[in-house]
């Protein structure tokens, strides 16, 4: 199967990204060094093709409901322009995806999924929707690029003028508040615009048409550059995630993991009524689970931590790591596993199986890494 | 562009290595440092231990990845470089010098033979 490539494949190969595979997308995992992309988000700001994303329209007066028994969150919590992280379970309190839903007005919603379930989530969505509401998937006419670092705030005006025609009212971007989403005109086409991200810092996703997204993309690295703005490739986006604890589909979240076990639980709304995967994750929350998701740093000069690598505590092995990395900005191994709940708290030592050999760990809080704010 | 100097054998894995007498020094080649970036970590053989050519003997970690490093040659690993150990940002900043990772006594020199002249592993890279 040949891979896809986003609208911003040749601007990619414009900067000399390294170009790599990514849940079947042709992706840059850096441009010039994953150490350098990380540190510019974390003191300045970096700019990331996240085209690959899906986008999924959901409309209709059958919307909110439709939502709200698919979903995990409550989206009758949201006021147009509002945005939540949720999570799509299946029966058995699973997975499907984890997500962000953004309320655009009283009946229509917009969906931004992981690039690696679109097809899983939109044959998921359509089946349990069953003609309730109206169901659009866009991802594949939209590209989209986030924004992200301390900087942004100083140059996303410049970038992207004007006020939003729709979504939350605001007279310019940088008055989104965190997780508002505002319809702006660029180039005499409507884009979206959203306080969010995938890095703990702030910033800013854009969505726009296909045929757009580059130039979105080159006026935001034009406004961005005297602010030390850098793009940034998958690899600072897997190092910035991991440092904040957000969890990456195919990591933390699996179809036989639930967000009770993943430690997303806040994003359950137990008390909305009924929704797919209640009656599991209810119980769950009541009485406990078998596994549960840490965060962990290494105490020891070792080599970083990698995914799949056996988890020891007391001689014995008890788990496994999910996600694991040089820190750059700590300088030493992080990562995450699942462990038995008894080997969850904070500085509970663990010891990190890596090529036979054991390297000793702490359980830490989540995040791992605490961006200045 | 990587730098290949004139002076080193290759291998197809990209290590280099330089003889003097029955000794060989390997490391990674500038290419491959420019390939992985931000070195992180290497692991080295113990002093002493018997290797075949071909064989995994090393590692390197960037940020990103693992990435095994193999014998050239065949022979006894007579010294390796603790500076590498404690600053693995030698690998990227020096590749051919002081990020050198080991010295090999060499057992069956013809292998030698069989390793990339400078011009052979440029065309590999296509540099």
């Amino acid at each position: 199967m040949s891979l896809k490539r986003t609208p911003l494949y040749s601007a990619h190969q414009k900067l000399g990204g390294k170009l790599i595979e990514f849940g079947g997308w042709e992706m840059p995992v850096q441009y010039t060094s994953i150490t350098d992309e990380h540190l510019a988000v974390r003191s300045a700001a970096g700019i990331f093709d996240i085209s690959h994303m899906g986008e999924v329209f959901v409309g209709g007066p059958g919307a909110e409901a439709f939502l709200n028994r698919t979903l995990t969150n409550d989206v009758r919590k949201l006021a147009p322009g509002q945005g939540q992280y949720t999570l799509m379970c299946n029966a058995s309190g699973g997975v499907v995806d984890d997500l962000y839903a953004y309320r655009m007005n009283a009946t229509d919603f917009l969906l931004i999924i992981n690039a690696s379930r679109i097809e899983a989530d939109v044959a998921w969505l359509e089946k349990a929707n069953q003609g309730s509401a109206e169901l659009r998937d866009m991802s594949g006419q939209m590209g989209a690029v986030a924004v992200q670092g301390p900087a942004v705030a100083k140059f996303i005006d410049a970038a992207l003028p004007g006020d939003s025609c729709a979504g939350m009212e605001v007279a310019k971007i940088s008055d989104l508040k965190k997780n508002e989403i505002g319809v702006f005109i660029f180039d005499y086409a409507t884009i979206y615009v959203g306080r969010t991200g995938y890095t703990g810092e702030d910033g800013f996703e854009v969505i726009a048409p296909a045929e757009k997204i580059e130039a979105v993309w080159q006026r935001l690295l034009a406004a961005g550059q005297p602010f030390g703005l850098k793009p940034a490739g998958l690899g600072a986006r897997d190092t910035l995630r991991t440092e904040v604890c957000y969890p990456l589909y195919g990591h933390e979240l699996d179809e036989v993991t639930t967000p009770i076990e993943a430690g997303v639980g806040f994003f359950v709304a137990l008390d909305k009524g009924d929704f797919t995967g209640r009656a599991v994750l209810a119980e769950q929350k009541a009485s406990g689970t078998k596994k549960k998701l840490v965060a962990f740093k290494m105490t020891e000069k070792s080599a970083p931590p990698r995914p799949h690598y056996p988890i020891h505590a007391n001689g014995q092995v008890i788990g496994q790591v999910v996600s694991g990395t040089q820190s750059p900005s700590l300088g030493q191994g992080i990562g995450m596993g699942y462990v038995p709940p008894e080997f969850a708290k904070p500085d509970t030592r663990l010891e990190i199986e890596i090529r036979g050999k054991l390297a000793p760990a702490v359980v830490v809080k989540k995040p791992i890494y605490k961006p200045a704010k | 562009m990587s730098n290949v100097p004139s002076d080193l054998k290759y291998t197809k894995s990209h290590e280099w290595v330089r003889v003097a007498g029955d000794v060989a020094t390997v490391g990674i080649t500038d290419h491959a440092q420019h390939e992985l970036t931000d070195v992180v970590f290497v692991e080295l053989p113990s002093v002493g231990r018997q290797v075949k050519a071909g064989e995994a003997v090393a590692v390197v970690e960037s940020v990103k990845t693992a990435s095994d490093i193999y014998a050239p040659v065949s022979g006894q690993v007579l010294e390796i470089n603790l500076n590498v150990v404690d600053q693995p940002a030698l690998v990227n900043t020096d590749a051919h010098g002081a990020g050198w990772f080991f010295k090999i006594k060499l057992s069956a020199p013809a292998e030698l033979g069989a390793l990339l002249t400078p011009e052979q592993y440029k065309v590999q890279i296509g540099g």
